[in-house]
């Protein structure tokens, strides 16, 4: 039977009534007393000298309040980078400063060159087309190859090179990889692009500064995932202002998909110009803005060889890849393609010999940063596909390929620094052979073809390290902050319970299914517990939510903070029963003592708490409230198997998925409803990602690709039901709800088996094809079959 | 500015607009309705569509003025009255439908449209019916099981949610 509460219960989302009756509380719903609107303007050009900038003109137009340029912002420092790479030989990261407003160079369409400040944005838009730019083209570099030649153009006059980093990882020895690959039975080859995508949540950006006079406080609302790493970064180290004079709040949220992780350039510059300005500053991003300006995603060029012995077994694996950075060093870029990506490159397999080799590269593009998955789809799309191409080259099946080559025992160290704690690559294998009909393909493909239709299986394994990250570790790797979580559980005198969470929810659920964890610890109904977050004046702190990490992290400084709770409450029964504690049971919110038919309620122990006439004070200080900072001791290793299947049109190469299932094994499930939505929603961007979405841009670095008429954005006719299962579950070995995360593993997992199933449907109609790159639009297809 | 009125929500509704405000602001900034939302700048997302006169129209894509004397329906007034949610409502929340709630406004009006003039869709109909409709939180699985639940179908069968 399906529980109805608690733990493993699927309790209808408590956050729904308010979205879907329009009561949500989003950061553009909210409006200040005398705020006014800023409006920036934002570079056409690629790349430029900035020689002036007339704003007389602008000024003298109605309503604007004030004009800022990049000279207004000189004495402030740039928006940081939160991870400091160290390259092969030792040397860190080429770091360039990253300035809130253009000062003398603008290096991507779409930076901030100028922002006017008006009583409307009406105003403030009209006024900024009266600004008068005088500005010297300087070359475009776009093309990552063409960035890294001797000759190129720089994006930074003052680096060395368009080169951020070269970076080697796992075995760093040349010659005895190089050895690997000379004594292998098979060597497959595959150079492949990782498509540059844009995460577009459905909520563009919004930004509202207000500055009190009075107090010298400031706030900033915004659409955050992470407010506190917000504060932290902009107070820190872009406006040098006390943290303790600075609330960021981080309503509800509509979307992230880690574009909402990054400090961005609009938010420091509203809460500095309402000091500035006197005034609240608001600035409401539109779609067109949000395509030029929230840090893009993906855009890898790789080339991935896999050596295999004569019985098919891998032997070594070598990678070569180039990471765009764009302009800019968004917070987290310089991590995402080294340590998110590189220590996903052993997979689900025992390969021996991995190496991953990275450039990182200047371009006059939107800076790139983490999106849904950030590195280990990389990591998981070309080793998937790589071990595809190895398949069809020596004529096995591509499960049984897989399957010969699984980890399938636990704890396994990597070549590539991880320590896999937990896992079971057969079962969820099994399980999605089971789910996904496998047995049954060959008469739906006869089936297909009596349409006229090629029909295509793609399978593909894939493994993510989430619950990001032991401090210590990630330290030693060139973060920059420490990545625990932490929680306060406030319990009220009257037994209703406010949990304080640094993770932020913006459309996790979290508000459903954190209160059902402390509930079930306790016995209490889920009703009387709800959680705060999103906001650094009523949250102590904590690191935000990106990375599958919230319940992996949060919650497990949740469950320490509400143990501390009952531990300290089964003292105040104790002396309430006049009994040891050590004898104090609590179960259904009653505290019994063992053996007898003593018993106290939950709520009556909290008013004790509060109202302490008969309570130990000598021994125990009155009140209710723990705080748990919690620092996990290893990555969570999420894992599953994938497997979809297509038809393609062999007269236009249009692509339709037919079938989608999905294997998952997230450790232990706290709501099984929301888990399912978490993977239905990955599967959606993951096929966007296959079939349909790129952020293609010319060589003149314009975004061609920069609306929703052009980015082609999955709907829902792109789209099948999809089946998902997680019944197979090997809990997490070292946090104490045994989770591992389940919030990117569908945008991680589908790409590969998309393009393996249009592969393996072309073969059927007779197309030696063995490759496309994504998106595997109807042209491409095509163009590959008829090529 | 212009002098515009109309019946919002059953609600006479008026105020004074440019001749370039949209509706989706007016309904925004003028009346304090929030719930329409507005995710992009090319009548693409549906985040904003509201009924006037019991068409489903794109928000950001007509002038305040020309819904002049018009019968608006916003999300703030799909719930019965008392307040509970309406079926469709219900629906989404029963099959998890929203996750973030930013198109979800659009989404219940969408299909509140759709029930209107195909009270049994199929899920191919449902599915092109939301062409213009983005979410990219639910890979909009939930969505389409939702739907299908409101019109009275059986969806036990559809993978679970």
């Amino acid at each position: 039977m399906p529980k109805d509460n608690g733990i493993g219960a699927s309790p209808k989302r408590r956050e729904d009534v308010r979205f879907l009756t329009g009561a949500g509380n989003y950061t553009d719903d909210i409006n200040v007393n005398g705020q006014a609107h800023v409006h920036f303007l934002r570079a056409d050009v690629a790349h430029a000298t900035i020689n002036s900038i007339d704003t007389s003109a602008a000024e003298a137009m109605p309503g604007v309040v004030k004009i800022f340029t990049g000279a207004d912002f000189a004495e402030v420092g740039g928006i940081p980078c939160g991870w400091g790479v160290t390259d092969r030989h030792g040397n860190p990261q080429q770091e360039p400063r990253h300035p809130i407003i253009a000062h003398d160079t603008i290096r991507h369409v779409g930076e901030i060159v100028a922002a006017v400040v008006a009583d409307t944005v009406e105003q403030a838009r009209d006024a900024a087309e009266a600004i008068e730019l005088d500005l010297t083209d300087k070359p475009v570099v776009v093309d990552m190859a063409a960035a890294l030649a001797e000759d190129s153009a720089k994006v930074h006059e003052d680096l060395s090179s368009n080169l951020c980093y070269d970076w080697v990882f796992g075995n760093d020895d040349d010659d005895a990889v190089q050895a690997a690959f000379d004594s292998a039975a098979h060597v497959t080859t595959l150079e492949l692009v990782n498509n540059r995508l844009v995460a577009n949540p459905m909520e563009p950006r919004v930004a509202i500064g207000e500055y009190s006079r009075g107090t010298d406080e400031y706030t900033l609302h915004t659409t955050s995932q992470n407010p506190h790493v917000i504060r932290l970064l902009m107070c820190a180290f872009v406006l040098g202002l006390p943290e303790h004079k600075v609330r960021v709040v981080a309503p509800d949220v509509g979307g992230g998909f880690g574009s909402k992780i990054f400090h961005y350039a609009e938010e420091a510059f509203c809460t500095h110009a309402a000091k500035a300005c006197g005034r609240p500053v608001k600035w409401t991003s539109t779609r067109s803005e949000a395509f030029i300006s929230d840090a893009h995603g993906r855009d890898h060029v790789t080339k991935i060889e896999l050596a295999l012995d004569s019985n098919n077994n891998f032997t070594a694996l070598r990678t070569n890849t180039m990471a765009n950075m764009g302009a800019y060093l968004s917070t987290f870029a310089t991590s995402v393609p080294s340590y998110l990506h590189g220590t996903l490159m052993a997979g689900n397999y025992k390969t021996p010999i991995v190496q991953v080799n990275v450039k990182t590269v200047f371009t006059n593009t939107v800076p790139v940063d983490a999106y849904r998955g950030a590195g280990r789809p990389e990591a998981t799309y070309q080793l998937e596909r790589v071990i595809d191409k190895a398949a069809r080259e020596l004529g096995v099946d591509p499960i049984a390929l897989r399957r010969q080559n699984f980890i399938t025992e636990f704890p396994y160290e990597t070549p590539v620094a991880l320590t896999y704690d937990t896992g079971d690559y057969v079962a969820t294998m099994d399980k999605l052979e089971e789910i996904a009909d496998v047995a049954g393909f060959a008469a739906r493909r006869a089936e297909s073809e009596k349409k006229g239709k090629l029909r295509g299986l793609g399978v593909n394994c894939y493994i993510e390290a989430c619950g990001i990250a032991p401090s210590n570790i990630v330290g030693m790797l060139g973060a920059r902050a420490g990545l625990y979580d932490a929680a306060t559980v406030r319990v009220n005198a009257t037994g209703s319970i406010s949990v304080m969470v640094g993770a932020h929810a913006h459309g996790q659920g979290h508000e459903t299914t954190f209160p059902q964890v402390v509930a079930d610890m306790i016995g209490i109904d889920e009703s009387m517990v709800d959680i705060v977050h999103g906001d650094t004046g009523r949250v102590p702190f904590g690191m935000g939510t990106y990375g599958s990490r919230s319940i992996a992290v949060c919650g497990s400084a949740m469950v320490r903070a509400t143990e501390k709770i009952i531990a300290k409450a089964k003292k105040i029964a104790a002396h309430l029963m006049e009994a040891s504690d050590a004898d104090i049971e609590l179960k259904d919110g009653q505290f019994t003592v063992a053996g007898t038919d003593k018993s106290v309620a939950w709520g009556d122990v909290c008013l004790t708490a509060y109202v302490p006439h008969n309570y130990p004070l000598e021994e125990l200080e009155p009140g209710l409230e723990e705080t748990a900072f919690y620092d996990p001791a290893n990555f969570t290793y999420p894992a599953g198997a994938y497997a979809c299947e297509v038809e393609v049109d062999p007269d236009t190469g249009k692509v339709t998925i037919e079938r989608f299932s999905a294997a998952d094994d997230f450790g232990n499930i706290i709501n099984p409803m929301i888990v399912d939505g978490q993977v239905h929603g990955g599967l959606g961007q993951g096929i966007g990602q296959a079939l349909l979405e790129n952020a293609a841009y010319d060589e003149d670095g314009q975004l061609l690709s920069a609306s929703y008429m052009d980015y082609a954005m999955p709907r829902a006719d792109d789209v099948p039901f999809y089946q998902v299962d997680h019944s197979c579950q090997t809990p997490c070995t070292h946090n104490p709800l045994g989770v591992k995360g389940c919030g990117e593993a569908g945008a991680i997992g589908s790409p590969p088996a998309v393009v393996n199933a249009v592969i393996d449907a072309l073969k059927s109609g007779g197309k030696n094809v063995t490759h496309i790159d994504m998106p595997l639009s109807p042209a491409r297809v095509w163009a590959a079959m008829n090529g | 500015m212009a002098k515009v009125s109309m019946t919002v929500n059953g609600k006479a509704a008026s105020g004074d607009v440019e001749g370039r405000t949209l509706l989706s602001s007016f309904l925004r900034e003028e009346l304090g309705l929030t719930g329409t939302h507005v995710g992009c700048d090319t009548s693409q997302c549906g985040a904003c569509v509201v009924h006037v006169d019991g068409k489903a129209v794109k928000a950001c894509t007509m002038l305040a003025l020309e819904a002049e004397g018009a019968e608006v329906a916003t999300i703030e007034g799909q719930a019965n009255a008392d307040g509970s949610l309406n079926t469709i409502q219900q629906a989404f929340q029963d099959h998890h439908g929203l996750q973030c709630g930013f198109c979800t406004p659009g989404m219940v009006m969408s299909a509140a449209a759709l029930l209107k003039d195909n009270p049994k869709p199929s899920e191919a109909e449902i599915r092109d019916y939301l062409e213009g409709n983005l979410c990219r939180c639910t890979g909009y699985h939930n969505i389409v099981k939702a739907i299908m639940a409101a019109s009275g179908q059986d969806v036990s069968s559809i993978a679970a949610e």
